[in-house]
């Protein structure tokens, strides 16, 4: 839980904001709980110059201050969540600087990943804004010697009609910060009908820095002093350092010293890798120094990896019975006794898949009496204190993280395993330093989204409909970062397009098979929903075609009228949300269906030879969405994507012209999974390296235009960030079907033999 | 020694020959508008302009840059912004925002040498700076915008 207090005369603010100024902080609370700081509420964390610990302050000037304590990385957070805040105050927005939060517990969950952020903080936002301007307004009730039930708001102004006075926010601050802070059922939140902000919208607040160079990312920080650092890290996982001859590197100019940095103890979570780091007085010669450094390395068990050898286990896993997550009569049954020529099945495989943002892992720290003082484009600043905090030995206070714009995320970093590395370097260097991954050291030591084999089989009707559906994964999970010994999915990651396979059919079985990991495994922009996806929505289309129906009413028939689906007895965290408000309905899937359906024209689209409309439907992070891709296939068999068009139900969306980018862009990114997503590794090596052997989607790949269609809904808000990949891929895989006659069930295309 | 100008200013460089011109503009002249992307002239984030036209300074070792006139995102718009940064910001191009400083110095080269460019010149002058947060299609728009605004 949160609570909001008034912290206008702490110590801690002098510096920061002006005196007199009128600051809420919002506090997270856990249940039990017990907050280290002194009596007036401070901590090293709010003392850090120019980061306090607050979400909203008002100078007498009329300036607002509102914290982000969620990461940037593009989906705009940085000014949706302030945007809220600013709306229920009442604020004029061009009043409002932003400023980023350093990494702090209290603030409650910052790993800016799951999409979630919309969903866990628009209420304390709100109740954020709110609380403030219920104390202007009692302010300017008190100095008027009027019942505050007269007063009213304008943008940054408290108003009286009766007498027509007004005051500025800024001139009711010092009253203000005297006040207590109202209860909550004082509170008077704004009716949506009077939003000026919030489902309509706001660029982001950093748009012309973006544009201009001005924007300051995890590579772009510097203190003075600061050397840089390139690590060669183990090349296979769990590797360590044999023998390692420097003399060369020594000699490159401006290359200092050469440091051995420990090998991680399992399991790995966020630890370093371990390796080689070669210190610099800049990147380049980091980078030439590493060249030539010599080193034999022990490459332990996993040197044994090999992915085709792999796959061939996972799929091997897969077309045998396993564990069962959740059944809906019995499907083993059913399919047992249906006559032969009625069964079908079919299996599919998406292979590792790396990150790849466009700014490789960065960060700069600082080791000075006993703090670390760190810079990094993080989407996770708690779990980097963490980590850091357990690699030096110091208290978690002493790590004051803060947080830079990211050059893209995608869950890669939430996993700070590269500001541990800074720190550590820090430390024992004695110099701040800035690690710098290359592209290839961010391709060959990701946390790579899972390898998954699928295995489906349906018995079928006389309309070619499922009597019986049976559906087994087997992926190593990502759990196996934190437990060695984790090899089947967890109940979260199951939960993403498998546990809640959606359909309304009598027999249902859903399974799930073990699968060691020899890589790191983490989580990837809509993770296990993406294998999933793509197999649940192939099959049907797959199963659609042979009955010779429209795959449009073949799955509406599938997913069936509305209702909610019942969990009773299955592990179903449904993305950490309370179920009774966030259910899964089966109406809202149908909606989004046939609403890109319409919007799209798939009635009067019909496919033909190098042609072709595909369509899928997918819930992820609690959003329920439908795509349609078309497609157009040349002699050479180029594949071109004219034009998608998808359809979201994430409930109340803020800020819907972010929401469309945010669907635009996993278009591009599913283009890019099925057109060339692939990791592969040999002798336990990964074998790609940069955006030559791991090709993501470019300008003539992606589809030229894609098409949002939000359905306006006042249900409570979902994700909007990673809900969009998932049907993508497989309406992409349909729509090339429907024009080639050729089924892709293997990922990515180019390694399929029938399309590479 | 090489002499250079970058952004209207002259240089000296007496390192390593050899450096990229893309470590030169961000260590030592602390430029960091230009992106780190690749290091192998695959992605365009390093885009900067030589004597007008685009380059990948990721790959550009200084040697190569000797008596030319570099000019980086930083001077782009330095008085007043440049159309297609203009157009950019009305298009709400970028997202997380790490590869527009390349797409925008590729997208004024681009229009310098075809002011009004088709869907297939677009895509054949775009194709080598990668967006990963795939903006690509916002992008293709802004460039149309800022051909308009050229006229």
């Amino acid at each position: 839980m949160s609570r909001i207090e008034n912290v206008s005369r702490r110590s801690f603010l002098k510096g920061i904001a002006s005196t007199g100024a009128f600051i809420l902080a919002v506090r997270y609370v856990a249940p039990g709980m017990d907050l280290p700081q002194t009596a007036n509420g401070e901590t090293d964390a709010d003392r850090a110059p120019f980061h306090p610990n607050v979400f909203l302050g008002i100078e007498t000037n009329g300036t607002i201050h509102i914290v982000a304590h969620r990461s940037e990385m593009g989906t705009v957070i940085r000014t949706t969540l302030p945007l809220v805040v600013a709306d229920e105050l009442d604020a004029d927005w061009k009043q409002v600087l932003i400023d980023q939060a350093i990494g702090d517990h209290r603030y409650g969950d910052q790993n800016t990943d799951g999409s979630h952020s919309i969903r866990s903080f628009f209420d304390i936002m709100r109740e954020c804004g709110a609380s403030a301007r219920w104390m202007l307004v009692q302010a300017a009730a008190q100095q008027w010697s009027v019942p505050a039930t007269e007063c009213t708001t304008e943008p940054h102004t408290v108003v009286h009609s009766k007498s027509g006075r007004k005051l500025s926010y800024g001139e009711l601050a010092a009253a203000a910060s005297k006040l207590n802070v109202p209860q909550k059922d004082q509170l008077q939140f704004k009716k949506p009908a009077d939003w000026r902000y919030i489902a309509k919208g706001m660029t982001s607040y950093d748009l012309e820095k973006l544009c201009t160079g001005k924007a300051m990312y995890g590579i772009d920080a510097h203190v003075d002093g600061m050397v840089y650092a390139t690590i060669a890290h183990p090349p296979v996982f769990g590797g360590t350092v044999k023998n390692c001859d420097d003399q060369e590197t020594l000699k490159v100019p401006g290359v200092h010293q050469t440091v051995l940095i420990d090998p991680f103890k399992p399991p790995a979570a966020f630890q370093p890798l371990g390796g080689v780091a070669v210190i610099a007085d800049s990147t380049w010669a980091a980078i030439q120094g590493r060249r030539k450094l010599k080193i034999t390395w022990n490459n332990g068990p996993n040197e044994s990896f090999d992915s085709a050898e792999y796959k061939k286990e996972l799929q091997t896993t897969a077309r045998n019975p396993t564990k069962l997550v959740r059944h809906v009569g019995d499907a083993n049954v059913a399919l047992a006794t249906a006559p032969a020529s009625n069964v079908f099945e079919a299996e599919y495989y998406v292979p590792l898949l790396a990150h790849a943002p466009m700014e490789p892992m960065m960060a700069l720290a600082e080791f000075r009496d006993g703090k670390v003082f760190a810079w990094a484009p993080t989407q996770n600043p708690q779990a980097a204190q963490a980590i850091v905090s357990s690699e030096l030995g110091i208290p978690k206070e002493n790590v004051i993280c803060n947080v830079t714009l990211l050059g893209g995320g995608f869950g890669r970093k939430s996993k700070p395993d590269y500001v541990a590395e800074a720190a550590v370097l820090a430390k024992k260097v004695g110099k701040p330093v800035k690690v710098v991954w290359t592209r290839e050291d961010d391709i060959k030591f990701d946390y790579y989204n899972a390898v998954a084999g699928m295995y489906f089989k349906a018995a079928l009707d006389g309309k070619g409909k499922p009597t019986a559906w049976l559906q087994r994964s087997v992926f190593p999970p990502i759990t196996s970062i934190f437990d060695v010994n984790a090899v089947y999915g967890d109940p979260p990651h199951l939960a993403q397009g498998w546990t809640d396979m959606p359909y309304d059919l009598t027999n249902i079985s859903i399974e799930n098979g073990p699968a060691k990991a020899h890589v790191r495994i983490g989580w990837l922009r809509s993770v296990a929903n993406i294998y999933h996806g793509f197999g649940v929505q192939s099959f049907t289309d797959e199963l659609a075609h042979r009955a010779q129906r429209d795959p449009l009413e073949y799955l509406l028939d599938l997913i069936g009228p509305p209702r909610t689906i019942d969990f009773t007895g299955v592990a179903y965290p449904n993305y950490g949300a309370d179920y009774k408000t966030y259910p899964w309905e089966t109406g809202r899937l149908r909606h989004v269906t046939e609403l890109v359906a319409e919007k799209s024209g798939w009635a009067n689209k019909k496919s033909t030879k190098g042609h072709g409309f595909g369509i899928a439907a997918h819930r992820s992070f609690l959003t329920y969405v439908a795509t349609v891709v078309e497609v157009v296939v040349d002699d050479q068999g180029e594949i071109r994507i004219p034009r998608v068009d998808t359809a979201l139900d994430a409930g109340l969306v803020v800020n819907p012209e972010v929401t469309r980018a945010q669907f635009e862009g996993a278009a591009v990114f599913g283009a890019s999974i099925v057109r060339s997503g692939e990791i592969t590794a040999k002798g336990g090596v990964i074998q790609q390296s940069n955006f030559n052997d791991y090709p993501v989607a470019r300008i003539n790949e992606a589809p030229r235009q894609t098409n949002v269609y939000i359905v306006d809904s006042s249900a409570p808000p979902a994700g909007v960030g990673e809900p969009g990949v998932p049907p993508f891929v497989a309406a992409f895989c349909n729509a090339i079907f429907a024009a080639t006659g050729k089924r892709v069930r293997d990922l990515p295309l180019s390694s399929n033999p029938a399309f590479g | 020694m090489i002499t250079l100008k970058v952004n209207g200013v002259d240089r000296t460089f007496n390192g390593d020959p050899n450096m990229p011109l893309l470590w030169y503009l961000r260590d030592t002249l602390g430029l960091t508008g230009t992106k780190f992307g690749c290091g192998m002239a695959l992605c365009g984030a390093c885009t900067v302009h030589k004597n007008g036209t685009a380059i990948r300074s990721c790959i550009t070792p200084l040697s190569a840059a000797a008596n030319s006139e570099i000019r980086t995102i930083e001077d782009i718009g330095a008085n007043g912004l440049h159309p297609v940064q203009q157009a950019w910001m009305e298009i709400n191009v970028p997202q997380c925002g790490y590869c527009q400083s390349g797409q925008i110095m590729q997208a004024i080269s681009l229009l310098t040498t075809k002011p009004h460019p088709t869907d297939e010149e677009i895509e054949e002058g775009m194709a080598g700076n990668i967006c990963r947060c795939g903006t690509y299609q916002r992008i293709r728009a802004a460039i149309k915008l800022a051909a308009e605004k050229n006229t």
